[in-house]
């Protein structure tokens, strides 16, 4: 018998090793391959009662205080996007990571790791739209560290920030509050991020003048808050879309939810693109909308808050919380009103043949 | 959105539903061909709609799918090598080969790329003269006259570091194929609206004469397949076998005149083996003498492989129209998107993964 000694046997990956032995593009998406490997590996080694909320950040008690506590790494391309850059999108998105728990979000840290070549100007406009993200969002850089890497070993900028921000004591958003009977309100038309980001990147000739949606949510979340709405749980919809989104929140709630197609908006432009390339918008990123799932009685007043913010012209009521369900089963009610499965994204979505 | 709105208009859908049930007097197998079309029915739920007298047999028109895993275990070789540049569609990137896909190939560092017409793998092949640029030409009538029109262009401009990984597959003979098959359920055919767009449909006027079948060219939109479910129901209750053509706003009955014309200046017919099939008579391209040259097999010498499929996968009898996804005791749970075993899972349009992302998974 080989006497090999077996060191693998502590270390093994959780993850079936025939799967997959690196890292692909897939495990960044958003969908189920991303899922996968936080729950399957990540998660296996550093559970714990912090993170089973499984929420876009961790609210937690200190002396008195709660406090939400959440990071997030942003490596777009292009840097500079239709409607935004990365500057502003390393604002926005910890603080709408933040607003999803229901925080004020208050201070960010700000992690620079810049890539040897990368262009003093471009940063500098960065910098610039970072500071104007703060001011539109009432957050305050407070911590920072910057990095330099060789040539050729970045994509010119990478930007981490972490946020931390208050949630008063009665506020509770969470998947975990999720009832049967809840509705589910979006706050605009979907997709125009991702869709926007594609058309910019190089091989892909498509002219257009689609913006991303990336904007704050902190403003428009404490307007709800202010105005009593009973919030049961709230999710941004970036990478994976809607169609991942709630997906997540079904799964980690343990109940049905169905969703109307027609209900959700989804700009011309953008179902244009999409029909070219093969995607289906309810899983294409957007950096500036959220589902809000409420109690029944508040989805009217929800509806008008919404509908009243500069973007929120296609805010509607997508989708209802049926029953308890462990699966975590979506449907979703088609154009042909029937009904059939909103799976999670699987792996990215690429753009098919004919 | 002009164009696929009105398609997708369910007022006109459930005429078109009521309309179907009114003809119907007896039981129909009618098969789709197109993936696409495949993919429109599971995801709007229009084989529950329908009359159940009517039984849709999903057809093999998913140029992914049919890729034999050979052809994919050669795109793998080619990809490997240090000094290429491997371009495809996006949607072949994650079938798996035997042992691995391009996804992952990428992920390890080989240089894959995902091109959006063959011709900017022509540009690519231009802009870096010390590298060899291979584009993976899979696909129906659909898509060969634009990969011919790359190697056209790639020879007449004497660009040699451009060469195409060929597996281009035939609508008509696999048409024929299912119809001399002794174990044939089909009665009827909604056939491909993108292939009779390049190809028209007056090559399906000798099938259905021969064969006494009715042809229906239909479009991919719900209300384009009720209705051409609802033209070759009334030739079948009506006892007619025409090649119609229900997706008038683009194919004519003589096809792109001009697409063809490079599809034929690049492309000679060849026997061809289909992934859940097998090989089916002149059902293929292959490129001519003439531009042998850009043929990545020889230039890489990849000819001769040969692999055997999954002896638990049953996608060539989905395929025949035989057997459904879930008859099938692996679907969903050793097979399934993540880890296709065969032809029919390993596109979103393969009939095992749209009843796995629409329909039975869960339910």
């Amino acid at each position: 018998m080989d006497k090999k000694e077996n060191t693998t046997g502590m270390m093994s990956c959780p993850l079936p090793i025939s799967d997959y032995d690196a890292i692909t593009m897939a495990h960044g998406g958003g969908g189920k391959m991303m899922n996968n490997l936080i729950e399957k590996m990540i998660m296996h080694y550093l559970s714990n009662n912090m993170t089973s909320e499984k929420h876009d950040g961790a609210v937690f008690n200190v002396e008195g205080h709660r406090l939400a506590f959440t990071t997030d790494s942003y490596v777009v391309n292009p840097v500079f996007f239709p409607g935004g850059n990365i500057g502003e999108l390393a604002v926005y998105g910890t603080v709408n990571d933040l607003s999803m728990c229901g925080a004020k979000p208050l201070y960010l840290s700000l992690g620079l790791i810049l890539e040897e070549g990368f262009l003093i100007k471009d940063l500098e406009k960065i910098i610039i739209s970072i500071r104007d993200a703060c001011e539109r969002t009432g957050t305050q850089i407070i911590t920072g560290d910057t990095k330099v890497v060789d040539k050729g070993k970045g994509d010119g900028i990478f930007i981490n920030t972490a946020g931390i921000g208050i949630v008063r004591e009665d506020i509770n958003v969470s998947p975990s509050r999720v009832e049967g009977g809840d509705v589910i309100i979006v706050n605009g038309d979907i997709g125009r991020h991702g869709i926007a980001i594609m058309t910019t990147r190089e091989n892909l000739d498509i002219e257009s003048t689609i913006l991303s949606d990336c904007a704050p949510l902190n403003h428009v979340v404490q307007k709800l808050i202010d105005a009593g709405i009973g919030i049961h749980c709230l999710r941004d919809l970036t990478r994976g879309g809607l169609g991942s989104s709630v997906n997540e929140i079904a799964s980690q709630s343990q109940y049905e939810i169905e969703i109307e197609e027609k209900s959700i908006h989804v700009l011309e432009e953008v179902r244009g693109v999409c029909e070219i390339l093969g995607f289906d918008p309810i899983y294409v990123a957007n950096e500036g909308r959220f589902i809000a799932i409420v109690k029944k009685e508040d989805a009217g007043k929800t509806l008008e808050i919404l509908k009243k913010e500069d973007d929120g012209k296609y805010a509607s009521i997508i989708g209802v919380v049926k029953g308890k369900n462990k699966k975590g089963l979506v449907t979703l009610k088609n154009l042909m009103g029937s009904n059939r499965i909103l799976d999670m994204l699987s792996g990215e979505q690429l753009p098919r043949i004919c | 959105m002009k164009y696929l709105d009105e398609y997708r208009d369910s007022d006109k859908a459930k005429l078109l539903v009521d309309a179907i049930h009114k003809k119907v007097t007896k039981k129909w197998s009618i098969m789709e061909i197109c993936g696409g079309q495949t993919h429109s029915i599971v995801k709007y739920g229009i084989d529950d709609l329908i009359s159940p007298n009517i039984n849709l047999i999903h057809g093999p028109g998913c140029p992914v799918c049919v890729t034999p895993i050979e052809k994919i275990d050669k795109a793998i070789e080619i990809a490997s090598k240090a000094n290429v540049i491997f371009c495809s569609f996006g949607d072949m990137l994650r079938v798996p080969g035997s042992n691995t896909d391009l996804l992952k190939l990428k992920a390890v560092g080989s240089d894959v790329r995902i091109v959006y017409s063959p011709v900017d793998a022509v540009q690519i092949a231009k802009q870096n003269p010390d590298k060899e640029v291979v584009f993976f030409a899979v696909g129906f009538e659909t898509t060969a006259p634009p990969n011919a029109q790359a190697v056209f262009i790639a020879h007449q401009q004497g660009v040699m570091n451009f060469s195409v990984l060929v597996s281009h597959v035939l609508v008509p003979p696999a048409i024929k194929a299912i119809l001399d098959s002794k174990n044939n359920l089909v009665q009827g055919f909604l056939a491909a609206g993108h292939v009779c767009t390049v190809m028209g449909y007056k090559e399906y006027e000798e099938i259905v004469s021969k064969y006494k079948i009715p042809i229906v060219v239909t479009g991919f939109e719900p209300v384009d397949i009720l209705q051409g479910i609802l033209m070759c129901v009334s030739q079948l209750e009506e006892g007619r076998h025409e090649a119609e053509n229900q997706y008038s706003r683009v194919v004519t009955r003589e096809g792109n005149a001009k697409a063809m014309e490079v599809m034929y200046e690049v492309f000679e017919i060849c026997e061809r083996k289909w992934r859940g099939i097998g090989e089916i008579k002149k059902s293929g391209f292959r490129l001519k003498e003439k531009y042998s040259d850009y043929d990545a097999e020889l230039k890489f010498g990849v000819v001769n492989y040969s692999v055997e499929e999954s002896g638990e996968c049953i996608s060539g009898l989905i395929l025949q129209g035989i057997k459904k996804p879930v008859d099938c005791p692996v679907f969903g749970t050793k097979c399934n998107p993540e880890h296709p075993f065969g032809a029919t899972m390993v596109s979103t349009e393969g009939a095992c993964s749209a009843y796995y992302l629409y329909k039975e998974k869960k339910l």
